[in-house]
């Protein structure tokens, strides 16, 4: 029979009972977002052109809109022929697509934000109503989504901006229109098994009313996949919007957003390269960041993948 | 010659909060058809000191001993694949969830087959033959049916006896029993208890029972191991521990079973900290 | 102590009260039914309990005791107005309940639950402090000061710290975040707890702690306890009256000393019989009976191998030499 007796200058077990320096929930998330050098490589990326879009007026060369007579089709300036003050040459009519993508940045990252803002919200409230209700309410609405997801994306919003006519604006709610079942679906799902803990039980017990519990209780805690949802939202927004510009449906000339400058750029794929890659390389750019700050999101908020 | 023996285990993770130790110096020893009990509360490091045993920690944990032997060989000198054959086939575990231990996707019969494939070497007739002896040994009526069924079909106690049987299929040395009866209904409790005595007795086998319950250790123990915070505290034989507790901390664990209250309240054991300075 | 009969209508009274005292919790044959089965398969009606009468007096514990599916959740849910019962009445105070025609703010303060799941209880997104201000908020018109204020005492009176205010329940321990859902079913001074099954996922040391706990606010706020539990120890350290429950009917509904003198339908017995106990005695034969056991199966190996010539390997005739076979 022995006896062990505890030796005093053993380390003690940390994180035993409440925890010394509780960890704030944002700094925790932020230390798991930056495991993934992915995401912090998206992340920086998008950072930057965050900030391009934003002081575009003043850093970029040119005015975007300014045709330069002389120099219509200039390839970029580390080519023959290139001339230093158009880094990536010029368009068909002479403007500076450097400038023009700096701008067009603007335009992107707006369509992202509008879009995913406006398909978030509705399909919150969607997805809410139709996982806490329950029943036929539940069935009416999950089958209109189904319907909205049986049609391909991008025939979908064509249609509807025929509908509503073409333009920026336009081409932003059709695209929010499109992308809003998967919000809902998502909300709804994440609704539903959360409806049942016993968390919201002791709510509803401490008096809560429905509204209450929609929003307040629930909701919270459903968010986690939605905010991946939304980020890779955001790129398809880009994507949508620059295939509706692309066809004509969205931006109209002379906006210099990508879609659209890819749309001029049409009948000069093979005589000047520049005019359709360089645009073509941006949303590439773009969309490819965003994805990778969704793939961190995701293992971040992912709570089987938190090593505690 | 002990069946396994462990010396100076040391189980460590990396965490965020820093390195933790889960299993620090401890010494422990099995012999052959023994029934030893790993009492602790949670934190006490008695999962996973024996998961460290059968191998099945993860990347992140790191296992240091002076010793730690089954059978004679060493299992820290065991290439993954040796380590593999040894486990499932010479020592066996079951643990706390039936139903989330067994496979959804598959029948039980696959499932025991499965085992049966991997470690002996019989045809399929014959694997067949044998997992319906085993569905039979542990008391499942109808076997030959019950092989078709799936784990959702079939209870939580059905389930345990399902994975008993994938245990002891191969007629291990040595079985580590986590919590076996803890999600189950204390009539249930009994029946798989006996069960796992009762196969214990016949194969020669030796039970590790993993618990926190003194009532399960009072009825199927030997000799028991108290463990607190990956330390083991003490190590006697089931009378001794219970008419004669020599750690205090043993004997705080003991008063504070409401069948031991005295008057109206409970004795309770001293919260973080207290074991550290307590002679 | 209370002599209450198996159908538990109308209680004798000993003790110093007045006879005819209204009971603060009963129920009359409480039935509640659950439907399965849907578009394609036929309606199943399951009948999760088939009438059960219970009546509690202030102050008391009332043990409900079972196996999973007994249905002993299924009442707790009825009892604290979760769920309507399909048929039967509950009467909380002497007034009856009736979820379908909506509870008044009032009744729904009177009884509170505490889960037994420590970790599913606590709202993940929700610091401690407005867990425990939220049932103000939604029952009171105090003021934000006053709630904070109120929402600190209660969380220093069930045991934790001022540090505890601000902090979210994945940074608690179970059983502290037990306490956090006692305080928190207590700050709207209910008449009733139901405790299902509190302590089960709690270690043993934590268990004491909180079960002292709970008798310390009873006597502080004369509480009426439901407790429900599976383990028969911590029934008979804390209830008053138990109540044995199988498959949605009560078995056996007896005080505490009257059913563990001596429990008498089958399936109490049966219980008390498979629940495993602490006897040093019943270790000892255990202990013998397994001695004897493998020395006559050493025994029949020696026998065995005896004939054929050579030593037996296995010397492990051990403990009972000689011993008689079991």
């Amino acid at each position: 029979m022995t006896v062990q007796t505890p030796d005093p200058t053993l380390d003690p077990v940390p994180g035993a009972g409440p925890a010394a320096q509780p960890v704030p929930p944002l700094l925790e998330n932020w230390h798991y977002f930056t495991r993934s050098r992915g995401a912090v490589v998206g992340l920086g990326v998008f950072m930057a052109l965050v900030a391009i879009a934003v002081l575009a007026p003043w850093i970029a060369p040119h005015d975007p809109a300014m045709q330069y007579r002389d120099a219509l089709l200039v390839p970029p300036a580390w080519t023959a022929g290139g001339r230093e003050a158009f880094l990536f040459g010029t368009d068909a009519v002479g403007r500076d697509i450097l400038s023009r993508m700096m701008h067009g940045a603007r335009f992107s990252l707006l369509i992202g934000l509008v879009v995913v803002t406006i398909a978030l919200a509705s399909g919150i409230i969607v997805g809410l109503v139709a996982g806490y209700v329950g029943g036929r309410t539940d069935a009416l609405i999950m089958r209109l989504m189904d319907i909205i997801l049986a049609f391909p994306s991008l025939l979908l919003a064509l249609v509807l901006v025929a509908i509503l006519g073409p333009g920026l604006f336009n081409a932003m709610l059709a695209i929010a229109l499109v992308l809003q079942p998967h919000f809902a679906r998502l909300t709804r799902g994440a609704v539903l098994a959360e409806k049942s803990r016993e968390y919201v039980t002791a709510a509803s017990v401490a008096g809560a009313g429905h509204l209450r519990l929609m929003f307040f209780t629930i909701l919270p805690n459903c968010l986690g996949p939605l905010i991946v949802q939304a980020t890779l939202s955001f790129s398809s927004a880009i994507l949508d919007a620059a295939a509706l510009g692309f066809l004509g449906m969205g931006a109209q000339p002379p906006t210099p957003e990508w879609g659209t400058m890819l749309a001029e750029a049409r009948e000069f794929i093979s005589s000047a390269w520049w005019v359709v890659t360089m645009p073509g390389l941006a949303i590439l750019a773009t969309v490819l960041s965003i994805n990778l700050i969704g793939d961190g999101l995701r293992d971040t908020l992912d709570p089987k993948l938190k090593r505690s | 010659m002990a069946l396994l023996e462990i010396r100076n285990l040391t189980v460590s993770f990396e965490t965020a909060a820093g390195r933790f130790h889960a299993v620090q110096g401890l010494d422990l020893a099995v012999d052959s058809g023994e029934v030893l009990a790993v009492v602790g509360e949670s934190g006490s490091g008695k999962s996973v000191a024996m998961l460290a045993v059968m191998g099945l920690l993860p990347d992140t944990a790191t296992v240091s001993a002076d010793a730690m032997l089954f059978h004679g060989r060493d299992l820290m000198s065991l290439s993954p694949r040796q380590r593999r054959r040894l486990a499932g086939r010479d020592m066996a575990m079951i643990f706390q969830e039936p139903i989330a231990s067994l496979n959804p996707c598959f029948t039980v019969g696959f499932q025991i087959e499965e085992t049966l494939k991997r470690h002996t070497g019989l045809d399929a007739a014959g694997r067949r033959r044998r997992a319906v002896e085993l569905l039979d040994a542990v008391g499942i009526p109808e076997p030959a049916q019950r092989l078709s069924s799936f784990p959702h079909q079939m209870s939580g106690g059905q389930c345990q006896r399902v994975m008993i049987a994938i245990a002891t299929a191969c007629t291990p040395k040595l079985l580590i029993a986590d919590e076996p009866t803890t999600a189950l209904d204390v009539t249930i409790q009994k029946q798989i208890l006996d069960l796992l005595l009762r196969l214990q007795l016949e194969h020669g086998m030796a039970l590790v029972l993993i618990t926190h319950d003194m009532g399960v250790v009072a009825e199927t123990a030997d000799r028991v191991v108290v463990q607190y915070r990956g330390r083991k505290m003490e190590d006697a034989d089931v009378l001794s521990l219970f008419e004669n507790p020599q750690n205090p901390y043993t004997r705080a664990l003991l008063s504070a079973l409401p069948e031991n209250a005295v008057g109206g309240r409970l004795p309770t054991v001293a919260a973080a900290g207290g074991w550290e300075t307590r002679p | 102590m209370s002599g209450a009969t198996m159908s538990g209508a109308g209680m004798s009274d000993e003790g110093g009260r007045a006879a005819g005292e209204v009971p603060v919790l009963e129920t009359r044959g409480v039935v509640r039914d659950y439907e399965s089965g849907g578009v394609f398969g036929s309606k199943r009606t399951v009948r999760a309990l088939k009438g059960v009468d219970l009546s509690v007096r202030r102050g008391d514990t009332l043990a409900i005791v079972g196996e999973s599916g007994c249905g002993k959740s299924t009442l707790a849910r009825i009892i604290t107005m979760i769920d309507a019962p399909t048929g039967g009445e509950v009467l909380i105070e002497g007034q009856k309940v009736d979820i379908a025609r909506g509870i008044s703010r009032q009744m729904r303060r009177k009884v509170q639950i505490v889960f037994q799941n420590p970790y599913g209880s606590l709202n993940p997104r929700q610091k401690i402090g407005d867990v425990l201000g939220e049932p103000l908020k939604l029952n009171t018109a105090l003021p934000a000061a006053e709630r904070r204020e109120r929402a600190m005492q209660m969380l220093l009176r069930v045991g934790l710290g001022p540090e505890h205010f601000n902090r979210y329940p994945h940074m608690f321990s179970g059983g502290q975040r037990q306490r956090i859902a006692i305080a928190r079913a207590l700050m709207v001074n209910p008449e009733i707890l139901v405790l299902d099954e509190p302590v089960s996922a709690l270690d043993l040391s934590v268990q004491a702690q909180i079960l002292n706990l709970l008798q310390d606010l009873q006597d502080e706020f004369n509480l009426t306890y439901v407790f429900i539990s599976h383990d028969l120890s911590v029934v008979r350290h804390v209830a008053d009256d138990v109540m044995v429950m199988q498959t949605g009917e009560v078995v056996e509904y007896r005080s505490r000393d009257a059913i563990f003198a001596g429990p008498q339908h089958p399936y109490t017995k049966m219980l008390f019989s498979a629940t495993p106990r602490i006897d040093p005695a019943r270790i000892r034969e255990r202990l013998a009976a397994k001695a004897s056991a493998k020395a006559a199966a050493a025994a029949r190996t020696k026998d065995a191998a005896g004939s054929a010539a050579g030593n037996v390997s296995d010397g492990s005739v051990s403990g009972g030499a000689g011993a008689a076979p079991a």
